[in-house]
């Protein structure tokens, strides 16, 4: 009887455990399908981190202009950088450092130049993602940057730029993209880190409900890292219901910090 | 961007002006041609009634790389009343704007010295012409000129240009230095017009949204189809706030919320822009707008241009980035004042 009962517990377990291993591998989330029958991840949406500050895990800390006080202070984050620090090379690490020393001056966000990929993807701003069939286009506040992604009539970069060329296609409820043609002049972050014109970046993008994308983006640029690496976050969609990309055209607020110095009155 | 670019253009205005005295016909001539131009539409139109192609979605397909490439003006030019060109008339008017936009590029002239614009592609006749027989964009009032200004409008002009005046001269600062030159605003509208270069639009649909990027400068209109009212007023732009709706085959967008600052001919941050695009055949978009300011002009007025296929792709134009000009213009304005008071100071002490 007690044998019985025992080896009827170790079935019941044994059912548990196969049932337990069903929902492990029940398929992930399936998004909702557009027209043509791929994955709809069309909407505004944002990163919540504190990434664009430093893509590393860093703690709180005073910014770089004093004036500003807390409202413009390091927030601390946890970062999105997988499995330890960037791979630099020694090198290169020396220039992130000195990035970092002058990055009041080194810095492309203060002025206003387009933020490159992956940066643009985690500023704390939304961006929208519209979708065709031939292209998706995603739309970023920060100084109107855009991104065009060639899922059809797919070329190699007909020349460097800050957004890069990007080629993009579906691996099940994924969109991929491979973005080359950078210039070597974006940052990742206020933090220094840096690239080269060498840069590849491989995205993956799912939805992972009906707001959240999860975000992974491989980073290779053997200019400067050892090995490729990995970053990756969720993206939040903006709910409300009149969420829109706005216009945040910033050139003419960056016009003193580059120029300032050529009035006839020069700024104090 | 630059002056000189703004200078061509004056060029330009003046050779369609020249252009258009010397083809300018009699007014019985101005009908006959008319007419002919009306039927040079007509047998333009296919055949079949054109339909147009669907989005998956089921929505007019405006999709793709499109210009809106021309020489034509938004305003008729002076002693010119007809409103169509005959295409041999247009085909003059545009072989001497463009020779006006190439000859400033002469080697060796002072026109010459900043860069070469045919070289670079940045005069018009190195892309795709709409070939718009219109003699101006502007179709009501029938004149083909904007309407008169209201006072208010005439108040609203003499201060700014008051306000401009107080900013002192052009290059005292980067803030008095045309929008354009600074990589901040370009034509981009609404109303769209031809930026003399650059002009490509690329037009992007899904079921709930159109973008239609521009080229110049990198805008984008993120352009919502799903009937929700304009942002609140608190919220300003100089693209302003745009919302569109299909109306048949006709994309219509009502645009508000425009700042103060991108002034369209003179009008104020009420101005209301409402424009239809509707696609004529696989080659061509039919491009209509209303402006609408009653505190600017005591009547709306309309145009009308086409935009016509070109091949892709639209490429990254980081004018802001890459602007040399801006920076290398105020030093050389500084140099010339740190020059001029050395020179005075020298001359007071003799």
């Amino acid at each position: 009887m007690r044998t019985r009962f025992i080896s009827s517990m170790i079935v019941a377990a044994g059912l548990v455990l196969a049932a337990m291993t069903v929902v492990a591998q029940a398929p992930a989330y399936r998004a909702p399908r557009t027209k043509d029958g791929k994955p709809n991840l069309a909407g505004v949406w944002q990163a919540v981190n504190e990434a664009n500050w430093d893509i590393e895990a860093h703690s709180a800390a005073p910014g770089p202009v004093y004036q500003l006080g807390a409202a413009y202070s390091v927030a601390p984050g946890l970062g999105i950088v997988e499995g330890g620090p960037i791979p630099y090379k020694p090198e290169a690490l020396q220039k992130k450092k000195q990035n970092f020393t002058n990055r009041m001056t080194l810095d492309p966000e203060p002025k206003c130049y387009l933020p490159g990929v992956p940066r643009a993807m985690y500023m704390p701003y939304p961006f929208q993602i519209v979708q065709s069939t031939k292209q998706i286009m995603m739309v970023f506040e920060f100084a109107g940057a855009l991104r065009t992604i060639y899922m059809a009539d797919q070329t190699e970069a007909p020349a460097d730029s800050w957004m890069g060329w990007s080629n993009g296609r579906w691996e099940g409820e994924t969109l991929v993209i491979d973005t080359t043609g950078f210039n070597d002049l974006s940052w990742f972050d206020r933090a220094g880190n840096f690239h080269s014109d060498a840069l590849h970046v491989v995205e993956r993008i799912a939805a992972i409900d009906a707001d959240h994308l999860n975000y992974e983006a491989t980073i290779e640029d053997p200019n400067v890292f050892t090995r490729p690496w990995k970053i990756s976050f969720p993206l939040y969609r903006r709910i409300e219901k009149n969420a829109q990309i706005l216009e945040y055209k910033c050139v003419e607020f960056s016009e003193d910090l580059i120029y300032g110095h050529l009035r006839k009155v020069p700024l104090k | 961007m630059n002056d000189r670019f703004l200078m061509s253009l004056g060029a330009i205005a003046l050779a369609i002006l020249v252009a258009v005295v010397l083809v300018a016909p009699t007014s019985a001539a101005a009908q006959a041609q008319k007419a002919a131009a009306a039927t040079v539409t007509k047998a333009a139109a296919p055949a079949k009634p054109w339909t147009a192609p669907r989005t998956p979605d089921g929505q007019p397909d405006l999709q793709g790389y499109w210009t809106n490439n021309s020489y034509t003006p938004l305003e008729r030019p002076k002693d010119l009343t007809k409103e169509f060109y005959t295409p041999e008339e247009l085909r003059e008017a545009e072989k001497k704007a463009a020779e006006r936009e190439e000859e400033q590029t002469v080697p060796g002239t002072t026109a010459d010295v900043h860069y070469d614009f045919t070289q670079f592609g940045l005069d018009r006749s190195q892309t795709r012409l709409t070939d718009n027989l219109r003699t101006s964009v502007i179709v009501d009032p029938p004149n083909g000129k904007l309407p008169p200004v209201t006072s208010e409008g005439q108040k609203r002009a003499a201060d700014r240009a008051a306000e401009r005046k107080k900013q002192g001269a052009q290059y005292d600062q980067v803030q008095n230095i045309p929008l354009g030159s600074r990589c901040v605003y370009q034509n981009a509208g609404p109303p769209m017009l031809p930026p003399g270069y650059n002009p490509a639009y690329q037009i992007l649909q899904s079921k709930d949204t159109v973008t239609i990027l521009i080229e110049m400068l990198h805008e984008v209109r993120v352009i919502p189809l799903d009937g929700r009212p304009h942002a609140p007023q608190g919220y300003r732009s100089w693209l302003g706030d745009s919302r569109g709706h299909w109306e048949g085959d006709t994309l219509v967008v009502e645009t508000t919320n425009f700042n103060d600052k991108s002034a369209f001919r003179g009008a104020s941050e009420n101005m209301k822009v409402t424009e239809r695009f509707t696609r004529l055949s696989d080659d061509a978009i039919r491009y209509e707008f209303t402006v609408n300011d009653p505190s600017t002009w005591e009547i709306p007025w309309k145009g009308e241009m086409p935009f016509v296929k070109i091949n892709g792709p639209v490429f990254e134009h980081a004018c802001h980035e890459g602007n040399y000009g801006v920076a290398n213009t105020l030093k050389a304005v500084r140099l010339e004042e740190k020059k001029a008071a050395e020179e005075a100071a020298r001359k007071g002490t003799k």
